[in-house]
């Protein structure tokens, strides 16, 4: 009895801060479809004289060819490489000199822009965002330039066992989806990737019905529709190119993949196909994966294998559900000789899970954490606007800091069991293993 | 380098102190205990950190990584407190919690809801003094800290060039080892090792308690009077004064390791932050660093294309003279002897002629926008107070806002003639060996 308290507590608690958001501006967030088909999301907090700005445009990586791999975050990243008035180093000069930042980001399923500065240097702010999500060159110089940094880049990844495990992984698991391929692309692709080819993505997918903007912190919207006036409204809207590409059948039978590294550790990933975002079970999964491996301390992963036997430092899982797929994973690293037993503990917490009922302590565990740890999720700026674009970009309705909850409380043993049952999968699944495989002696 | 980062955040809370003075609360309990709030009611959340002023420094030969190990246990349960349950705990309240240790201190914090606030400050108070250090409990989470030492050292070359340049740059100050501990040490950590540790350091007149965010100060003091007020103060801590000798030339090392790209650290000796060059020395770090539009970046990576990545930076957050590193990772192809060139001829450069007026504004713009941008989180703000507070005062931050005004581009081309001279330079160089088997 005493275990329902805690859930009826953070219920109040959340219901007062909606309450206390909303005594100032309305819900968490305003949402408008502006005439050029550009979406506005603006949160005023008049708490800091700051203002942070994230675009987030529909031009990610599932855009792309699969022959072009890697233009989608080439594109992004040029963008603040030189447009038709400034060079590369003017914009950061411009940026830096008043201790602002103008940086962008590849990413699958959307690009994004982000802009912090100081609420003085706004204009100059929107000037240089307006800029160069509009008016890139993409010279050939700095094409050359980016393209080698990238390559490099790919190339020190190498050195990184956690990523050689996560681009095999991302492979084995999607296949021909855009997601099996790595965000950066590779050397063979970066090499077919023409100006034109750039300019060409650019003129396909940077439009406004394209764009999300999410204004977070202090500005009035009377001073943020003069400058989106000034910079944004004579963006004009035209059709995007369609994003398509062919939905591979996923394999469904076990796979293993062995990589040799001198290293003192197995770095170990084993899991996969998941649960896209929209998927209605998603919740449930939410619930389920934090007993089984997402809840730090408080999961059967970390107290079975870190707590218990001291095998490793770090061992989660965790369900990456995107746009258009997702996936299941559990990742550790231990010394390479005891590769073999952690595998075999984390395929025996994903029986147990898919087999016997969680406790009831464990259920209300994982809800009092998931939804009493929601206003974390959203006490500064930063996190406020990461949140509003995901929030928009996902279709969850600005009423969910409200249904999130809900949507975790209505979540139910039997649930848990049930998508256990359906979205873990033992017998079939992608194990990888990057380490010293003499001495890891693998028996998988 | 998230210490640089960290420093660059640091040296801005000092900076903009007329325009947005922190009031920050400081009392101090009978036990000697000191509590420092600040209250920030932008969102309904807090932070509760307390800071012990134990860190690797305080470790001894065949001893080190006990302070770190010590954090970890600090999980493991109280006679009141079982087992498995301090984060437990925190997360049904909704709240996250975790710990950090350095050279100078160990740090525990707790973020969540504000009205939530009472749970960390029992469940801390508790853990001060009634920690168990079970045997089994503790060869397991030794285990635990060797599988952590070869994540972060033994399998990442770059991490190791680095360990191995602190390493060889301190002869006799306790500066030199890491703070996870030698593994051979790891290895043979005893249970009363730890409890001597943990009887020494973990007291009330050891500590600092920091809370930052939507909390009142009057009633937070109760709270934490309430819980830690009964606790005994401790035997004053002897420490013995340690000082690093001169260096009387360059100290070159080599670390070949399975790799792909060639990589340099160089690290020279120079005076911590409560020194008076301790200002110019960070201007002089964020012009060679800080952005695209710096010289590093500028010269090794878009001019030359020489260098994946180049970087500088003064560290001295501490309560010794520490170190100003610069390093850099060469690109496919290139040699590490050009780029280490490279470096070298940029900090050249800036002994011959001062930066620009422009330079060292854009410095100083870079360091007030991202002390008022670091206020956005609460718990960047607590742990700028704490490392402050851990090196010599909270209160350092009013000096040196004052210090990095006064700066003046002749300044930045002194500590660089100064300091940045070869004979007091420690270089590591990763070089790369090939796979050699399947």
């Amino acid at each position: 009895m005493m275990k329902k308290i805690p859930a009826i507590i953070l219920l109040l608690l959340c219901s007062i801060i909606l309450f206390s958001a909303s005594s100032y501006a309305g819900p968490i967030a305003d949402r408008e479809v502006l005439a050029n088909g550009m979406t506005l999301l603006h949160s005023e907090k008049t708490g800091l004289p700051i203002v942070t700005v994230v675009v987030a445009i529909k031009a990610g990586s599932v855009a792309e060819p699969v022959e072009k791999s890697g233009i989608a975050n080439l594109t992004a990243d040029l963008l603040n490489e030189g447009t038709k008035t400034r060079s590369s180093k003017e914009i950061s000069d411009a940026i830096e000199f008043v201790g602002g930042s103008l940086g962008s980001a590849g990413g699958a399923d959307y690009i994004t822009v982000t802009l912090s500065v100081l609420k003085r240097d706004i204009g100059m702010g929107f000037d240089l965002l307006s800029d160069i999500i509009r008016n890139p060159v993409f010279s050939d110089a700095e094409i050359q330039r980016r393209k080698t940094s990238i390559k490099n880049s790919i190339l020190q990844q190498k050195e990184e066992p956690d990523i050689i495990a996560s681009k095999a992984f991302a492979e084995a698991v999607f296949g021909k989806h855009p997601y099996g391929r790595p965000v950066e692309g590779t050397e063979e692709t970066l090499d077919r990737i023409t100006r034109e080819d750039i300019a060409e993505f650019h003129q396909g997918y940077y439009l406004p019905n394209n764009t999300i903007m999410t204004v977070v912190g202090d500005i009035s919207k009377t001073e943020l529709r003069s400058l989106l006036d000034g910079y944004f409204m004579n963006w004009q809207r035209r059709d995007s190119k369609e994003i398509s590409f062919p939905v591979p059948a996923f394999e469904d039978r076990p796979k293993v993949i062995r990589i040799q590294k001198n290293l003192t550790q197995a770095n170990i990933i084993l899991g996969h196909v998941g649960i896209k975002r929209d998927n209605p079970d998603y919740y449930a999964v939410s619930v389920m994966n934090y007993i089984l491996g997402g809840g730090g301390f408080a999961s059967r992963l970390m107290d079975n294998i870190r707590d218990n036997k001291g095998l490793a430092y770090d061992v989660h899982s965790y369900f990456s559900a995107n746009k258009y797929a997702g996936s299941f994973q559990t990742g550790l690293q231990t010394k390479n000789e005891s590769a073999s037993i952690a595998i075999a503990e984390v395929l025996k917490e994903m029986e147990r899970i898919e087999k016997e009922p969680v406790s009831d302590k464990e259920l209300s565990d994982a809800k009092a954490y998931l939804t009493g740890s929601f206003p974390l999720r959203i006490d500064s700026n930063r996190k406020i606007a990461g949140f509003l674009t995901a929030v928009e970009y996902y279709g969850l309705g600005l009423d969910y800091v409200d249904n999130y909850r809900k949507f975790i409380e209505a979540v139910t043993k039997d649930d848990i069991l049930r998508v256990a049952k359906k979205y873990l999968h033992t017998g079939n699944y992608v194990l990888v293993v990057v380490a010293d495989l003499e001495k890891a002696a693998l028996k998988y | 380098m998230k210490i640089l980062r960290m420093l660059f955040i640091l040296l801005a809370l000092l900076f903009h102190v007329h325009a947005y003075a922190l009031d920050v609360a400081e009392y101090t309990l009978k036990n000697g205990l000191k509590v420092l709030i600040l209250e920030d009611h932008k969102a309904p959340t807090a932070t509760f950190q307390i800071w012990y002023r134990v860190g690797s420094r305080d470790e001894n030969i065949g001893k080190t990584g006990l302070s770190h190990l010590l954090e970890h246990m600090m999980f493991k349960g109280t006679e009141k407190h079982g087992p498995k349950t301090f984060s437990r705990a925190i997360q049904r309240a909704g709240g996250t919690d975790n710990a950090f240790t350095s050279k100078e201190y160990t740090g525990y914090f707790e973020l969540l809801a504000s009205d939530r606030i009472g749970l960390p400050i029992e469940l801390e108070a508790d853990r001060m003094r009634n920690l168990i250090l079970a045997k089994d409990a503790v060869l397991s989470e030794r285990d635990v800290v060797m599988e952590e030492r070869r994540l972060r050292y033994e399998d990442d070359p770059q991490s190791m060039v680095y360990e191995e340049v602190i390493a060889t740059a301190f002869q006799n100050h306790s500066y030199r080892w890491p703070v996870i501990g030698w593994m051979s040490d790891l290895k043979d950590l005893k249970p009363g090792d730890l409890m001597n540790h943990y009887q020494t350091y973990y007291a009330p007149n050891n500590a600092v308690i920091i809370v930052v965010g939507d909390v009142q100060k009057g009633d937070i003091v109760s709270k934490i009077i309430a819980a830690f007020g009964d606790i005994p103060e401790g035997p004053e801590i002897q420490r013995p004064k340690i000082e690093e000798g001169p260096q009387r030339g360059e100290k070159r090392l080599f670390v070949k390791k399975e790799a792909e790209l060639p990589f340099i650290v160089s690290a020279y000796k120079v005076p911590d932050i409560k020194h008076e060059d301790g200002f110019a020395l960070d201007v002089l770090g964020s012009i060679l660093s800080d952005g695209k539009s710096s010289r590093l970046y500028q010269k090794l990576v878009y001019q030359q294309q020489i260098a994946l990545s180049a970087w500088a930076g003064y560290e001295g957050l501490y309560k010794d003279p520490f170190l100003f590193l610069t390093g850099a990772t060469a690109a496919s192809g290139k040699n590490i002897e050009e780029v280490e060139k490279a470096i070298n001829d940029e900090i050249e450069k800036i002994k011959k002629a001062p930066p620009s007026e422009i330079e060292v504004q854009k410095a100083k713009n870079q360091i007030e926008a991202s002390f008022i941008m670091g206020q956005d989180s609460i718990y960047m703000q607590a742990k700028m107070i704490g490392t402050f507070e851990m090196i010599g005062g909270w209160r350092l931050w009013e000096r040196y806002l004052e210090g990095i005004r006064r700066v003046s581009p002749e300044d930045v081309r002194h500590v660089a003639e100064k300091y940045l001279v070869s004979d007091a330079r420690t270089t590591g160089i990763l070089m790369p060996l090939k796979a050699d088997r399947k």
